[in-house]
């Protein structure tokens, strides 16, 4: 077995799991560490300066996301905002025994909404995960099913981190609201609609006036601008209860002394990259389809996880069957080229793609998939380098492999069940099974 | 799946580490040793055996499983060595590293007399190789599985049957059917406490009394992988 000699060339493409950001972002946020850094709280010069880009970053988000600046949360980043919306509207609602103890959400959401829940159902809620179809697309009609007169809130993810298959966001939002307007509920009572914008915020629109939201969470550090910033947006009427209580900022709903300079900075970076979208998600997703075209014409035996065209324009997720992930991603490294994968050892839980398996598909897929996206930064020679590295990566990979698994074959003709290390069955098998 | 964090290696001895923290000078899997049998990894198997080209074979694993491992070995009859090891795996990084390692431990200087290449322990593996980050032990496990496999199937066939080393399985919890072997299975997976296990498990939940079994299982599998 020989690594095949092709020189190395540095690409990214991992840009779902964050982007570098932006040069005129940081440009943009440099003043307010050294120069304006007053607590926006205080009533002197610096403290006013940090006060006025405050408001200003939060009106120039306002005209983005076509809301009132006051709806505007700013948090410490996409997992607090989604933490914020699950628990802050779950017992704002939850302890009034005038609604209810119920949420709905989906398979395939984020583990900063999936793991609140599970906290959630300790304290007596009672869970609803919708499934997806096999392109991982939630149905409208499943959420609406779902919905009791105790559900205080939805919460459906509006593109998928792994797999990028957009969410009908819009269509549940109006969905929802002819639900209360027939079950006589306010638009300022529950249930109430949230949706994770993370990894759409890049591609898509956030207008929510046409997106029928009531909560949005959005983060810096997928769209070009700092890690550790976030905001949540809470439409006027829709009552949280804080979990990070103090000085009171942000209209109580988020206490501690406001990170200017990266407010600033997830400002600028939402700018930029909605005025740029629909330019550079022609560019990206002609470059992904050329990526993912090739690499069916050299590379036999591999699937595309997630929708064929209702998908992020940056992101490709596929499995190359009989190999596993996390090995061809270290090969990969070693050529230059940062991917990400589903298998359960990437994982520290160590239990493969939860997005993958709700998908339908065998629990060999999601160990074997790989999962590409592009950015800002990538070009026609990085998807090249790509083309050149992967073939003979997977073929190396594939001779060392035992397995030979065929496209069609079944789940259950895979899976041995009784041939486990320990001779007994993997948990997340056991749980299937129930 | 979006956050790839890299463990710090578990051993002390990590001289051999390539990945370096600058700011918080802390050492990071995978070491340089783990990469050189990554890479290049030793005595694979890559093309299909000929009949009577080994002695025994020992499978692990399966696809769903996220990794199979596949033992061939070839047995000195009169000095019950192990002469030869080849194997193949569909498995991470960790797994392929472990497995090539320990190949080389099995056979090297003449090879190994049978009883002494099964008392290396997965952690014997993790010194040779400078460290792995503790939720990858599991991965080196698969090896030294597969061998025994190899091994008892080596004794079967060669009419040593009171040599066969039998792992049974024993019930802990009645009402979930659930094993000694399973709660071995979610400490290599990383649990720690009987939370954890019951995380995975669900174990000891309807069958409260099983539970100070379940909690020394925990600690004697703790000690075995980790201690």
């Amino acid at each position: 077995m020989k690594l095949p000699d092709i020189p190395k060339r540095i690409v990214y493409l991992d840009h779902a799991a964050t982007t570098p950001t932006d040069a005129r972002v940081v440009e943009a946020m440099l003043p307010y560490f050294t120069e304006n850094f007053g607590n926006p709280s205080g009533l002197y010069a610096t403290a006013r300066e940090g006060a006025d880009a405050l408001s200003g970053a939060r009106e120039r988000i306002a005209k983005i996301l076509n809301c009132g600046p006051s709806e505007i949360i700013f948090t410490g980043g996409g997992t607090e905002s989604d933490n914020l919306a699950l628990f802050g509207v779950a017992r704002k609602y939850g302890a009034n025994p005038k609604w209810g103890k119920h949420i709905i959400t989906s398979q395939i959401e984020h583990h900063a909404v999936l793991l609140p829940t599970e906290v959630l159902k300790k304290e007596g809620f009672e869970i609803t995960e919708v499934g997806v179809n096999s392109d991982g697309e939630v149905s409208v009609d499943a959420v609406i099913a779902a919905i009791k007169k105790e559900t205080v809130l939805i919460s459906i993810m509006y593109a998928n981190n792994e797999v990028g298959t957009i969410e009908p966001i819009a269509e549940i939002g109006r969905a929802l609201a002819k639900w209360k307007k027939e079950n006589g509920r306010g638009p300022t009572e529950p249930p109430f609609f949230h949706t994770d914008a993370c990894q759409a915020a890049g591609a898509l629109s956030l207008d929510i006036a046409q997106l029928h939201v009531d909560l949005m969470t959005l983060n810096g550090s997928k769209i070009y601008g700092p890690k550790g910033v976030g905001l949540l947006y809470c439409r006027r009427g829709v009552g949280l209860l804080p979990h990070i209580v103090g000085g009171g900022q942000e209209n109580r709903m988020r206490s501690g002394t406001e990170n200017v300079p990266a407010i600033v900075g997830l400002a600028c970076a939402l700018e930029l990259v909605s005025e740029h979208r629909d330019a550079e998600n022609a560019r990206l997703a002609e470059l992904r389809d050329y990526l993912w075209r090739e690499i069916q014409a050299r590379v036999p035996k591999v699937v595309l996880n997630g929708h064929p065209s209702n998908r992020l324009p940056n992101n490709l997720n596929f499995t190359v069957l009989d190999i596993e992930g996390e090995a061809a991603l270290l090969y990969l490294d070693e050529y230059g080229i940062a991917i990400s994968t589903g298998s359960a050892c990437t994982s520290t839980s160590l239990d493969p793609s939860h997005v993958i398996l709700a998908m339908g598909k065998p629990y060999e897929y999601a160990h074997g998939s790989l999962r590409f996206t592009l950015g800002h930064s990538t070009t026609r020679e990085d998807i090249d380098h790509v083309l050149t590295v992967l073939p003979p990566v997977v073929a190396l990979l594939r001779s060392i492999s035992p397995i030979n698994l065929s496209l069609d074959q079944k789940q259950d003709d895979i899976a041995m069940r009784g041939a486990f290390v320990t001779d007994g069955t993997p948990h997340w098998m056991q749980k299937s099974s129930k | 799946m979006d956050d790839t964090n890299a463990t710090p290696i578990s051993t002390s001895d990590m001289q051999s580490s390539d990945v370096v923290n600058p700011h918080t000078k802390q050492k990071w899997a995978y070491s340089a040793i783990v990469k050189e049998h990554f890479f290049h990894p030793k005595n694979l198997l890559l093309e299909e055996p000929v009949e009577g080209q080994f002695d025994a074979r020992g499978t692990v694993g399966s696809p769903a499983c996220g990794d199979v491992m596949d033992i061939w070995i070839k047995v000195d009859k009169n000095s019950d060595r192990v002469t030869e090891l080849k194997w193949k795996t569909f498995g991470c990084g960790s797994a392929i590293a472990a497995t090539s390692m320990f190949s080389e431990m099995v056979t090297e200087n003449g090879g190994a007399k049978i009883e002494d290449a099964l008392k290396i322990k997965p952690q014997d593996i993790m010194e040779r190789l400078g460290g792995l980050p503790n939720r990858k032990i599991h991965c080196s496990v698969l090896a030294d599985k597969a061998f025994r496999k190899a091994v008892n199937n080596y004794f079967h066939a060669t009419g040593q049957h009171s040599r066969v080393e039998v792992e049974g399985a024993r019930v802990v919890d009645a009402r979930m059917n659930i094993t000694d072997k399973d709660i071995e299975e979610a400490v290599l997976e990383g649990a720690q406490t009987l939370e954890d296990v019951q995380k995975k498990l669900k174990v000891g939940v309807g069958d409260p009394e099983s539970i100070p079994e379940i909690e020394q299982l925990i600690r004697f599998y703790s000690e075995k992988y980790y201690g």
